[in-house]
């Protein structure tokens, strides 16, 4: 198992490209042609590392010039601590607008109740549709990647949504080549994903390759947990173990960082950015299967949260 | 390496950056393409323990005994309940020598626009047919379908040989007949490949029953396919998407152009010409995304710095002073119709060509092809979802189209209704098959070549 992140000799010739390249400019490109077309673009940013990717990407898309779209964070209260930190900090370093939608807010008005089982992220819908509304965001990015779920298998790199913020699969547009169709009804907007063709580990090698900081949680640490659903899951605000669950510290990450209810770490001693890289090579489990209870609900779960205007 | 990429892939997955080649299959249920591509997937080891415990699950609660590997790739509920494929699906999977991006596409009779969509951007397209069936007309659609959207590679995948006996006449007769097709319609690189998708023979795995074929299994040549070919054979062209202007205090005069080079290499102190205006200047720096470079090339998004202060804005074709791009506001091209409402002649849509979109107005579709035997229909009067064939636009503004021949990427458009922005019609500039003999042709206003 080597781990050596270099140019193999398979990308050879002068005028190669390495996969990392290829996906980079691609991403550029699909930030740069939503710049020229859309008024009020926003990137939806959650301190996790697809979208930490995203941003990313997007600075360089426009460096020297500030970033010319505001961030959105749609915080479910239910958040790893070490994440809003993060959060915070990169908003402060870059100088750059951050909205925050809270879920919170929205139980406590009424307009939200919260589910019997405790968790927040299904009920990020409605304040992220509230947000794009008051903001009159005409495209959204989003850190979804075509490779995480077989509903996004279908996914546009433009996918338009309507005023409810639906996706109807039929009304999706052919696209091809590198020719984006932006064009929406006022009303109507774009969710836009730069990361479709990305998959984990291609995620996690460029976050290498230009050595990105991303929180802790995503590398190896010593935590309280406890097993539910297969999954360990951290005792916080949001609740904790039940009945029979026992609490005891392990040594696990994250592999994807979501609301800590439905979140599950996986056992793991990678600490470093090589290590973690190797571990998911070797991995026989796809990201979301191991760590995330949500994608589990149904087999058609996705699919529908999809056409609630979920991402 | 024969036959060893998938038990690597299994341990020591590409770690390192390696080559990426994007492919699409057409071919229909009934050819076994499902199972292809889920053998792929799963052989490949890239199909992960939950997926696979998915699958099991679902094939049990339909009553079938062993996992049906096309379950891997159905997407959408209503295809489930309905057994087919509605649309593009995209895969992933890498090996330890390349990444690879699968444009899944159905073969079905309606499913043209599909096949469209999904070729446009692959490298190389594998056609299946069943071994039983041979060349039918929905392989010559296909092989149609790759000629037309320039797919530089295509393997013919002669599945289901299991059933023939592993008998290699059978093999060689659908491969002849193949070859003398696609290369009469311009296809460069054909490769046939003998498989059984059901029982794994020569798609990751060496056949042990067909001894008698000496190539690659389809995913080692996937993995030793030349994937790009040589920008430097390619005139540059450079659409300009974004104007960088940061205007700060660190940078007060900064004044970058923004976009990725859809063909060439450009490199610093080139002359270029800045289309539709036609003024010159000369590139002083090139960003590749924050590093200075001296040189750069197709696909790169880069950002140009210029020697001239000029008018330059989206939208805007930056190429090399000596191969500067024709513009024009007559064009005509070879379309696929997406959409379930008409094309009809007088139609007003928008062009969208590269960074730009003007308003056009469809003055003729002159006439219509048939895929399977290549006939045409004189004065359709309209073309629906699914056709292909000529149209003759006038733009509102002159446009710097190459011919598709020539670049995908500056020959390619999509003509948009106005009202509701829907994506009508994909558009190719120029005649519709390359010339088998591989020389230059004039292109001919009102007819096919062939």
């Amino acid at each position: 198992m080597k781990a050596a992140l270099s140019i193999t000799d398979e990308v050879g010739g002068p005028f190669a490209l390495s996969h990392l390249d290829v996906l980079e400019s691609e991403a550029v490109h699909i930030f740069r042609e939503v710049a020229g077309e859309f008024e009020r673009p926003v990137i939806l940013f959650s301190g996790g590392k697809d979208s930490i990717v995203m941003l990313h990407l997007a600075l360089k898309a426009f460096a020297p010039a500030p970033l010319p779209f505001a961030l959105l964070h749609v915080d479910t209260g239910h958040n790893f601590p070490e994440v809003i930190a993060y959060r915070d900090a990169v908003v402060a370093r870059h100088g750059l607008r951050l909205e925050v939608a809270l879920v919170q807010d929205f139980i406590d008005r009424g307009e939200l109740r919260e589910r019997p089982d405790g968790t927040r992220n299904p009920l990020q819908t409605v304040p992220l549709l509230h947000a794009i509304d008051a903001h009159r965001f005409d495209a959204v990015f989003g850190g979804g990647r075509r490779d995480e779920e077989k509903a996004r298998a279908k996914e546009r790199v433009f996918s338009l949504r309507d005023e409810f913020g639906g996706w109807d699969p039929r009304r999706q547009r052919p696209e091809l080549w590198q020719l984006y169709n932006g064009r929406h009804a006022p009303g109507e907007h774009v969710r836009v994903f730069p990361l479709s063709n990305w998959t984990e580990l291609d995620v996690w090698q460029y976050i290498a390759r230009e050595k990105i900081e991303i929180p802790a949680i995503y590398y190896a640490h010593h935590r309280d947990v406890f097993r539910r659903d297969g999954m360990w899951l951290a005792p916080g605000e949001w609740g904790g173990a039940k009945g029979a669950e026992t609490v005891a510290s392990r040594q696990v990450r994250y592999r994807t960082v979501g609301d800590m209810s439905c979140t599950g770490a996986v056992e793991s001693s990678a600490e470093t950015i090589e290590q973690i890289i190797a571990e998911i090579a070797a991995s026989r489990l796809t990201e979301r299967g191991a760590t995330r209870a949500d994608d589990k609900l149904s087999e058609a779960a996705m699919e529908d949260r999809k056409r609630e205007g979920y991402f | 390496m024969t036959g060893q990429s998938a038990a690597d892939t299994a341990d020591s997955a590409a770690i390192s950056a390696t080559s990426l080649l994007r492919f699409a299959t057409a071919g229909s249920v009934d050819d076994g393409k499902s199972t292809l591509v889920g053998r792929l997937l799963h052989d490949s080891k890239s199909v992960l323990s939950d997926q696979l415990a998915a699958v099991e699950l679902a094939s049990r609660n339909r009553g079938q005994e062993a996992p049906d590997l096309a379950l891997l790739t159905d997407g959408l509920r209503a295809e489930r309940e309905q057994g087919i494929t509605i649309d593009v699906a995209y895969r992933y999977f890498a090996t330890a020598r390349r990444r690879f991006v699968l444009a899944d596409t159905p073969g079905h009779v309606q499913y043209t626009r599909n096949m469209v969509t999904g070729a446009s951007t692959a490298e190389l397209a594998i056609i299946l047919v069943d071994a039983r069936n041979g060349v039918v007309e929905q392989t010559r659609r296909h092989a149609a379908v790759a000629a037309l959207l320039r797919v530089p590679q295509v393997v013919l995948a002669v599945n289901k040989m299991d059933l023939v006996d592993y008998a290699e006449p059978v093999f060689a007769a659908i491969a002849a007949e193949f070859t003398r097709y696609a290369a009469s319609l311009g296809v460069p690189e054909i490769t046939p490949i003998p498989i059984s998708a059901l029982a794994g023979d020569n798609v990751v795995t060496p056949s042990a029953t067909m001894d008698w074929y000496g190539g690659p299994t389809v995913l080692e040549h996937l993995e030793t396919v030349p994937v790009a070919h040589d920008p430097s054979r390619d005139p540059a062209r450079f659409p300009v998407q974004y104007v960088i202007r940061p205007q700060s205090a660190a940078h007060p005069d900064y004044r970058g152009y923004a976009g990725q080079i859809a063909s060439g290499v450009l490199r610093v102190g080139e002359r270029v010409t800045v289309a539709p205006s036609g003024r010159g200047s000369v590139i002083t720096g090139i960003d590749a995304l924050g590093q200075s470079v001296d040189v750069a090339w197709a696909p790169q998004s880069v950002t140009l710095s210029l020697a001239d202060d000029l008018d330059i804005s989206r939208g805007d074709l930056i190429a090399p002073a000596d191969s500067a791009a024709p513009t024009s506001q007559d064009l005509t091209a070879t379309v696929c119709h997406l959409h379930d409402r008409p094309l009809t002649p007088g139609a007003r849509v928008l062009l969208k060509h590269t960074t730009r979109t003007v308003k056009a107005i469809v003055r003729e579709i002159p006439s219509r092809l048939t895929l399977d035997d290549l006939s045409q229909h004189p004065e359709p009067g309209r073309l629906v979802a699914n056709d292909i064939g000529r149209v003759v636009v006038r733009t509102a503004e002159p446009l710097p189209v190459d011919r598709y021949a020539d670049s995908r990427a500056t020959g390619s458009f999509l003509l948009i209704d106005p009202a509701d922005g829907a994506t009508l019609t994909a558009g190719m500039a120029g005649e519709a098959f390359a010339d088998p003999s591989g020389g230059a042709e004039a292109a001919d206003e009102d007819g096919w070549d062939f």
